[in-house]
Parts: structure tokens; sequence; C-alpha cells
């Protein structure tokens, strides 16, 4: 085995540490000049082993303007890795100079950063695009010797990972010699990553090490005492149990999966807290200040638990972690796996985890998962097609930097992994979109952003285009917020504009742990005071819950379908399986089963598909147009991750015909025009293509102005140009994101032929938990005038036609949330029109 | 489609679920806020939205102007995005532009988008129109009877079932008639929000535009209601709109 270089070997020594053999692994990878990546899980020195090359090399040669860069996907795990960083650099007294670059950066430093780059900078994915547009980018990146790209796993797959490959690829045109390594935990897809991270687009060209983890994670699994709850996703009942686990470990993260959940959790284990244990929240909703200080907390070890989101998945060691609690289902392997990773951050002592189930098919779900974990299976969604927003944002920056022969700028696009199937023709469009808009009718001739030289080369048009393409940098679209403001304090965090708008003055709601009354709306922040009575609300916002993956459904089903597989589940969740058995049937491992029964008058379908809440809202919207069409008469649905339930004035009959492919043609088209979810692509690939603005230059924010919004824009492309190709990114990416339709498509296939129908006579044991979800939808014949009608009419009779009657509204009503396209559609339903299935369809 | 008939100052007007008025004792059709070449004005600045809202906006117009056959028509003001607006229109455009108004008395009320006339169309241009008992104007007045106006895009959310359903809207308590932006491009502003709740101090009814038929809400009298705004996307240059209509009480 190789060793380590002078001064490097004697630092190691003088700590007692012996190189790694990952570590030894990647510097032999850049002694021969080889692209690598490195699968690890957390904890092996990682970060560490992908900067050793670059640090024994500037210590051998030392080198003048960049020579490393080093990208995170986390602004503060860039921070943190340049404090590690400079530590052994200062103790070995290396002449390396290491900076960051940020948006937080200050002005002067960027500027002295352009002139007079360090040796290893550390930056974000959106801080090198910018850099990147710049005209000095060539001189600058000229020397680059590495690319450290870290936590791989979470930015491939993603708008960001698009963004970052187009970056790295031009980095590679700038920067020939410069080699790339990726670091990442351990992935289902390496291939798939390679083939990211490699400068040809072929995964052949990066060299793969991995390190396995010594100790396989230690899995307790944690039911509430008494009665399994049926339904609900929230896990309180569990609470007590949480708490004391809390209180006999050193330090604990309960990790949830939404912020509402967050706040819920928090809030009983506050009351819970006899013992006053410093019990802190992390979510990424939170201020920001609030959120260091509770990382900070956590560093010193002042803290015993802290309940976090997403928001600490990724990044930050935090060093004394002995036990990681996840309620709620883990929704993904690799997902639970990272999260089990945050506790006892040594590679070869096993991490300890308590999964903790809300309802019965969560316990199902856990079991899985850990079974997964125990197999050593891993999920993950294989490689998708890399954005056209994300493209044409590159365009212009590329464009800003210098001008660009398109024929050139194809070919460096192409070698990057997201982009190397682009079609010419797509790439075409795509740098048209950048130039005029992109459209048939040639009307913006004069406002074009591109104008092309006689040699051919695109040029911007002129300094304002540079000034809004950097205002408007970026591939994080936000939901609307608002800042929370406590009267007389400060900002405590955000909220969503549609949370806001169900709240009245005087209603009260969870946020940050305690409970704060709406007092009213200033000009960007919401006002409230500390305290207040009644039941508070808890914010939800949009997208916040992760579908179950394809993977981690397809062992639910397995398990669920063979008894002899039971034997890891409680006995509750047995004896409910043998009462589905009885009462109906197991839904089977690759077929599909669906119930139909009657109940209050109501006819329900009860599909059992595993696709993920996503595909289920979608495949409801589909089934029900449908079943409309077959005189059914479907009153609404709701999806799970488990199951659809649809309900129906009429016996559905003959469901093999529902459940057929060629539901995804004119059902589709049909959703297309109404649907939601899409129209919320569409903002954010319109505002990610520069089509919409996050801002714009020297506007003023006064005066009230009639904004036009996405939705017109949406309404009025489809109609006058259907095949734009921003319609066409946004239809692309529906199919594998928010809509989930790649997932419907192949459960339509997988189940052809194999669909067992059961009449029942009444609810079977399964159906139960779909039937008392949260969160239904309702059919209305495609169209909102139908309702609109019914509550013009309800509230006329109500009434007696009285002019004036705003209490005998709310009463009828409750206060209901604006439907937008922004908004989540959760539903509230009415108190007094509960179960009335009156209206069955507009036609 | 099925109008509704308000009277104000007497004469029977009918709102159209398309979103214009109709007098037929004048035969005269009324519609605001076109704001015509919007997407135009957008491009000049640099945003190159569609632009198809001109075509979009007259495509709405021509059926309903073949429906009523009108002897005049009064464009409430703001009928062009900006004062260049007109100078913009495609030739398909303006082609299908007069041949929609050929025959037609063609009345252009002033707006604040547009304070002057718009070149090379034909009409007559007013600050306002005085015409027997009714005045309209673009910029509604505190305290006016009998007022036809425009210029604040009103927009309601109605409560169903299946939560609150936004849509443009007519509101009229008997003494004036406030109109629904026109145009493609238009936005809305929330019936709740104080601009038009002072309008209406005695409450109103809100006329929601519907595909067949107008639908009806009472509008509580103005108390302290809040307005909440509720963006739809992320520009700062147009500012939210203000969505969420308070039909219970604080």
């Amino acid at each position: 085995m190789r060793t380590l270089p002078e001064p490097f070997a004697g630092w190691f020594a003088a700590r007692g540490w012996t190189p790694r053999p990952h570590q030894l692994a990647l510097l032999d990878a850049a002694k021969a000049g080889e692209h690598v990546l490195l699968l690890a899980p957390t904890g092996g020195g990682k970060t560490l082993a992908g900067f050793l090359p670059s640090l024994v090399d500037l210590a051998a040669r030392p080198h003048d303007g960049l020579h490393t860069i080093y990208i995170s996907p986390l602004k503060a795990l860039a921070v943190d890795i340049a404090r590690n960083l400079t530590a052994p650099v200062s103790d070995m007294a290396l002449d390396i100079s290491i900076e960051t670059r940020t948006g937080d950066t200050p002005v002067n430093r960027r500027a002295r950063q352009r002139e007079n780059p360090p040796n290893i900078l550390l930056t974000t994915p959106e801080s090198l695009t910018l850099l990147l547009s710049l005209p000095g980018a060539p001189a600058m990146f000229a020397g680059l010797a590495a690319i450290v790209v870290d936590e791989a796993h979470a930015l491939a797959g993603t708008k960001r990972g698009d963004q970052l490959a187009l970056c790295m690829s031009r980095l590679a045109a700038l920067a020939p010699g410069a080699r790339r390594i990726g670091l990442s935990a351990t992935v289902a897809h390496p291939e798939a990553l390679r083939t990211w991270l490699s400068p040809s687009a072929r995964a052949g060209d990066v060299r793969l090490v991995e390190t396995r983890g010594g100790a396989m994670p230690v899995f307790d699994l944690q039911l509430p005492e008494g009665r399994l709850p049926w339904g609900g996703h929230m896990g309180l009942a569990s609470a007590p149990e949480i708490y004391r686990r809390i209180e006999a470990a050193r330090v604990t993260i309960v990790f949830v999966n939404t912020r509402a959940q967050a706040e819920l959790i928090f809030a009983a284990l506050w009351r819970l807290n006899e013992a006053a244990l410093p019990i802190a929240m992390h979510h990424g909703s939170l201020e920001i200040g609030l959120r260091r200080k509770v990382e900070a907390a956590m560093a010193e070890g002042r803290l015993r638990g802290v309940v976090a989101t997403a928001s600490l998945d990724l990044g930050i060691d935090w060093g004394d972690v002995d036990q990681v609690i996840q309620v709620g289902a883990p929704k993904g392997v690799s997902r639970l796996l990272q999260r089990v990773g945050r506790a006892n951050h040594r590679m070869d002592e096993p991490s300890r985890a308590v999964l903790v189930p809300a309802n019965r098919f969560e316990v199902v779900e856990c079991v899985a998962a850990t079974e997964a974990v125990q197999a050593g299976d891993l999920d993950g969604e294989p490689p998708r097609p890399g954005g056209l927003d994300v493209l044409a944002q590159h365009v212009l920056a590329m464009a800003c930097s210098a001008p660009f022969d398109e024929d050139a700028l194809y070919a460096e696009v192409t070698r990057a992994g997201p982009y190397a199937a682009l079609a010419r023709h797509d790439f075409a469009d795509v740098v048209r979109f950048v130039e005029d808009g992109g459209y048939a009718l040639q009307a913006y001739d004069r406002f074009r952003k591109l104008f092309r030289d006689s040699e051919g080369r695109m040029h911007v048009r002129g300094p304002q285009v540079v000034r809004q393409f950097r205002m408007n940098l970026g591939t994080i679209v936000e939901t609307p917020l608002l800042k929370v403001r406590v009267r007389g304090g400060g900002v405590v965090g955000e909220v969503e504009e549609y949370f806001v708008s169900t709240l009245e003055p005087g209603d009260c709601f969870l946020f940050g742990g305690q409970v704060l009354r709406y007092e009213r709306l200033d000009p960007g922040a919401v006002i409230v005071s500390r305290g207040g009575d009644g039941e508070p609300r808890v914010p939800v916002y949009a997208g916040s819950r992760m579908p179950l993956t394809t993977y981690l459904a397809a062992r639910v089903r397995a398990i669920l379908s063979d008894p002899r597989r039971w034997r890891h589940l409680p006995d509750p969740v047995k004896e409910w399986l043998r009462l589905q058995r009885l009462k109906s049937e197991l839904p089977p491992k690759d077929g599909l089963l669906v119930e139909t029964f009657p109940r209050g008058g109501k006819w329900f379908l009860m599909a059992y598909t595993f696709e993920g809440r996503l595909a289920h809202q979608t495949l409801g919207m589909l089934l029900t147009k449908r079943m409309e069409r077959l005189g059914m008469a479907p009153l609404g649905y709701v999806g799970t991750d488990y199951v659809l339930a649809i309900w129906s004035a009429f016996e559905p009959h003959d469901i093999a015909a529902l459940f057929t492919e060629d539901i995804l043609g004119d059902e589709m088209e049909e959703w297309l025009a109404e649907s939601s979810m899409l129209r919320r692509t569409f903002r954010n690939i319109a505002t990610i293509a520069g089509l919409l603005e996050k801002n714009h230059p020297g506007q003023e924010k006064s005066g009230r102005q009639m904004t036009m919004n996405s939705d017109l824009i949406y309404d009025v492309l489809r109609r006058h140009q259907p095949d734009h190709i921003l319609l066409r990114a946004t239809r692309a990416e529906a199919a594998q994101g928010l809509t989930d339709v790649a997932r419907i498509a192949s459960l339509l296939a997988r189940v052809k032929g194999r669909i067992r129908h059961r009449v029942l006579k009444q609810v079977s044991p399964l159906a139960v938990p779909a039937l008392i979800e949260e969160g239904r939808e309702w059919v209305a014949g495609g169209a909102e005038d139908a309702l609109l009608a019914e509550a013009a009419a309800l509230v006329e009779d109500a009434t007696d036609g009285a002019e004036h009657f705003s209490e005998t509204l709310a009463e009828i009503t409750d206060s209901l949330p604006v439907r937008g396209t922004s908004v989540p559609r959760e539903r509230r339903r009415s108190r007094h029109v509960r179960g009335v299935p009156k209206m069955v369809t507009g036609r | 489609m099925t109008a509704a008939p308000v009277h104000i100052a007497g004469e029977r007007l009918m709102l159209d679920p398309g979103g214009v008025l109709h007098w037929p004792a004048r035969r005269t059709l009324v519609v605001a806020d076109l704001h015509f070449e919007k997407g135009s004005a957008f491009a000049a600045r640099g945003r190159l939205v569609p632009p198809y809202d001109t075509r979009e906006t007259l495509s709405r117009l021509a059926p309903l102007l073949r429906l009523y056959g009108p002897r005049r028509i009064v464009f409430l003001g703001d009928s062009f995005h900006d004062a260049e607006g007109c100078t913009r229109l495609m030739e398909a455009d303006r082609t299908a532009l007069l041949h929609a108004l050929a025959g037609i008395e063609t009345i252009w009320v002033a707006g604040n988008h547009d304070p002057a006339p718009p070149v090379g169309l034909p009409g007559t241009a007013v600050e306002e129109l005085r015409d027997g008992p009714l005045t309209f104007r673009h910029i509604p007045t505190p305290r006016a009877v009998a007022e036809i106006a425009g210029h604040l895009h009103p927009r309601a959310t109605a409560p169903t079932r299946a939560g609150g359903v936004a849509r443009a809207c007519f509101i009229s308590d008997g003494r004036r008639v406030l109109m629904p932006a026109f145009g493609a491009y238009t936005g809305g502003l929330d019936a709740a929000d104080p601009a038009i709740a002072g309008l209406f101090p005695r409450g109103g009814r809100a006329f929601l535009l519907g595909t067949e038929r107008l639908f009806s809400f009472p509008l509580a009298p103005k108390r302290s209601t809040v307005a909440v705004p509720v963006t739809t996307f992320g520009s700062a240059q147009d500012l939210p709109l203000f969505a969420g209509i308070k039909l219970r009480n604080g």
C-alpha cells in the first residue's frame, strides 16, 4: 500500500491516524490523472479524501491562482469545510489559500476573488454559474486542476445537478486538464452517478472507489402503547415513547417527514418534558439565525435532542449523536440509511435507529425498509434527462460570458451526462427561446436578447440583458412565502401565503415551537403575538411530503402478499392482515387488487396500487374522468401512498376497462388543460428558463399593479402555440415529477390482465386507513362551474336571498382557502355539507 | 350564455358572463381593461412572454360583438397597456380589431395606462362618458352614483365544498357597477381589498364569471377585514394579487 508524502504522513501520525484505503485510492487516481467517484457512508473521512490529492499537489508544487474548486449543495457546508480544511493547512504550515464564495460573500471580497482567486475555492452550483457567466471566466479557470463535488448524490438528478453538470462541461472546455472528484453517500445506481460526473457522459471514464460501511445499522420498531392507529401520519400517539428514548440516550435526532409534523411532535415532546431536557427543533422555514443557533448548540453538545426535517439530512457533522429516531414511514431506503447515518459518525460502530410508524401501513413500510437495508438493497430513481429550462438559463449564462458558436456549445452541452441524449433541434429551440422567446409568431424581433454576428456567433444584446440574467439566476423556485414577525420583536421564520390566506385575525397557529396569534398582515410580513386561545392550526407547505419510492412499494407489496413474511410484524398488524384475507383478499405481489363495496349511499372503489401519493392523485383524476364517461357518476377520490379510493353514485363495473393504458390518452389530454400541478410545473419552468422573473433590475416595489400571473400565460400559450418549447418541457417534467405519469404507465402495464376485482358487502380492513385520510379531491364534472353553481344555490337557500348574511355563510362554509395554482390542493370540507353526495357531475 | 340584469338609476343593464356589460336601451356594449399589447410591453423590457395576448383578447371580444350587435361600444379605459401600445399592434391583429369595430360607434374612455386616444383607430376619445343618468369612467370615484367603472380588476373567491374558487367578477350594489378586466393578461384584485371594499360601504353583490352564466355571491359590508396577498408568481414588478374574499367576520 502506498503511504502519504511528508508533511502529511507526519501530520496523520501525530494524530495517531492512519490514512484510510479510500483516501490512498483517491491519491492513486490523482496520480493516474483519472476522474473518480468515491462512495462512502458518512463519517468515513470522505471530504478529506477528496481534498488530499489537491493538498499534496499544492504542497509539492505551489500554484498561482485557482487550483481546486469545491462545490457543495449547501452554503453552510462550504463554510464548514473551509474551516475544517484551514486547520491542517496551518498545522502543516502550507502556503495554500482557501476561501468560500456564496451568495453571502461580501461584494468587495467577490471582486478580489475575481482578480486574485485563492488556490482552493469552496462554492455552490449557483455561485459557480455566476462565475462562469463573467467575461473573465476563461482566465480565472484556465489553471484549474481539480473539481470536487460533495454530496454528489444529492445533486445528480435534480435541476441543480443539471446546472452543475453543464457548468462542469464548461470548466472542461476552459481547463481540459481538470480532474473531477465526486463524493457521495452509497447509492443504488453508481453507474448513473458516474455518468453524471463524467466529462464524456460515459461512466467508464470515472473510476469508482467504494467503501462499504463496517457495521450494519441496528433498528428498533417502536409502537405506541395501546391501540395502533389506523390512519394519520404524525405519530403523535408515540410521543411518550419517543420522549423516554430521548431521556435514555445522550443525543438524539428525531427525524420527521414534514415541517407540520416537526411542529406537532416538538409540541408534544415539550408538553411531556418534565425533566426539562434541552430539546430543539430544526426545519427549513425557521429563520436562518434560529437554525444556526440550533446547529451551534448541537455541535457544542448542549442539546439532548433535536426534532428535524430533511433540513438536517445533509451536511455538517453533529458529532455526538448516538440515536436517530425516524417518526413516520421512511418513504425510501436510501433516505432512511442517510438519516440513520447521522448517528454515531464512526464507520466501525453500528448506527442505532428507532423507527416509529404512525399507522398500520407504515408499520409494514418500516419493516420493508429495514429488511431492504439489511439486504443491502437501495432504491433510487433512475437517471432522467436534464431540464430544458435549466439549459435555457445556461445558454444565456454562456452568452453573457462570451459570444458562442451554436454548434460548439451544443457539443459542449452534450458532453454533460444529463444532456448526452439532447437532440440538436431541441437545443436549437432552446437557443431560439433565449433569443426571442421562440414563438411561431415573429413578434419580438426588436426585443431579441441575443443577436448573431456575420460569423454566426451569438452575442447578448446589451448590459441590461446581463443584469437581468444575474438577478434571476438559480434553479430553486420558492413558493411565495411571508415572513412571520412577532409584534415588537423579530422575524421567527416564514409561512406560505396560502396558509395565511386561511387565517382570520385572532386565529392561532403553531410555529417554531410556540403558539402564535395572527394579528394582521403588513406588507411582506405576518404580524403575530405570542400565545392565544383555542386549538392552534399548523402551517402546511406545498410539496413537502415525499412519495413512497417504487422500490420500497414493491417490498411492501411482497410482504403483504406473503403471510410467511409477516413474522417481523407486530401482532395488531398481523391480525389486521389476517382479517383482510378473511373478508377480502391480500393485494398480490405483481397484480392489482381492486375492491368495490357500498357504504353510506355511495359505492367505493379501492385500488391497492402502491405507487405513491403523487401518482395516485393523478390516477384518481384520470380514473374519475373515465368513470364519468362510463356513467358511473364519480363523486370524489383520495390517494394515500398505498391506496387510491374513489367513491361514486353508481356501482363501478368492468374494472379491467378502467385500468387500461389508453387512459393516458384522451383523459390525460383533458386533464392537462386543467391540472393545477401542471400549472405549478409550468410556473417553475418558466421562471428557471427566464420567461418569468424573480427580480427585475431597477424596479420600484410600490404601487398596486395587476399582476400577469403564470396561469394566464399558460392558458394563452397553450391555446396559441401548444408545442412551444416550455410547454414541451412542462409535459416532460410532469411525466416524471409532480404527476408521476411515468409511474402510472408502468403500473398499468404491470397489472394488465392481472386485476383481481372483489365485490364486497362492506368496507374491508385494508380500506379503512384510506377512508379516514384527509386531503380529498372532489370531482365536479371537470369544471369548477358546477361547484360554483352549487355554492351559489346553497347560499341562496340558506338566506332566502338576503343581501348581507356573512354570519350564516360562515356557518355553511368554514373559512375556505383560495384555490390557486401555487398552493396545494388541501381541502377543508364544510361541517354542514359533509357527506352530501348531492352533486354528481356537471354533465 | 345567460346574462344577469342589474338596475342602476332605473336603467336595466345586462351583465354578461363573458365579462362585458350590455345596455339594451342604448344598444351599448361596455368592456373594461383590455390591456392590449401587454405582452409586447413586457417584451420591450426584456420579458419575452407569449405575444398572443392581443389575439386572444380579440378572439374573446368578437363573438360578444356578434351576439349583441351593439350600435356603440365603450372601451372603459386601459384598452392598451401603455401609450405606445397601439403602435405595436401586429398587422393581423389591427385588421381583426378594425373588422370587429366596423359600423360600431366606438368610444375610447381614457385610462391611466392609455391617457391619450389610440393612434390610427376609429372612434372618439373622451375622459368620461355621460349618457342619460349613467356615467362611464375608468377610475371609480368614491360615493359616486350611477357610475360604471373599471380599473380595479375585481376578483372574488367563492366558497365551494371543494375549496375556494377565485374568478374575475362584476361587483354592484345597485348604485354602481365595477367591471371585471377583460384582457387575456390581466390579473385581479380581491374584492376584499380596501380599494374595492371602500367603494361598497354597504356591501354588494359579486357576480363571478362562469362559462355559461354568472354566479352571484353577497359581499359583506366593509368592516375590519384584512386583505391577504396571494401571489401567483414571484415577480415583484407586478405586485401580488390580492385574493381571499372574507365572507366571514373577523
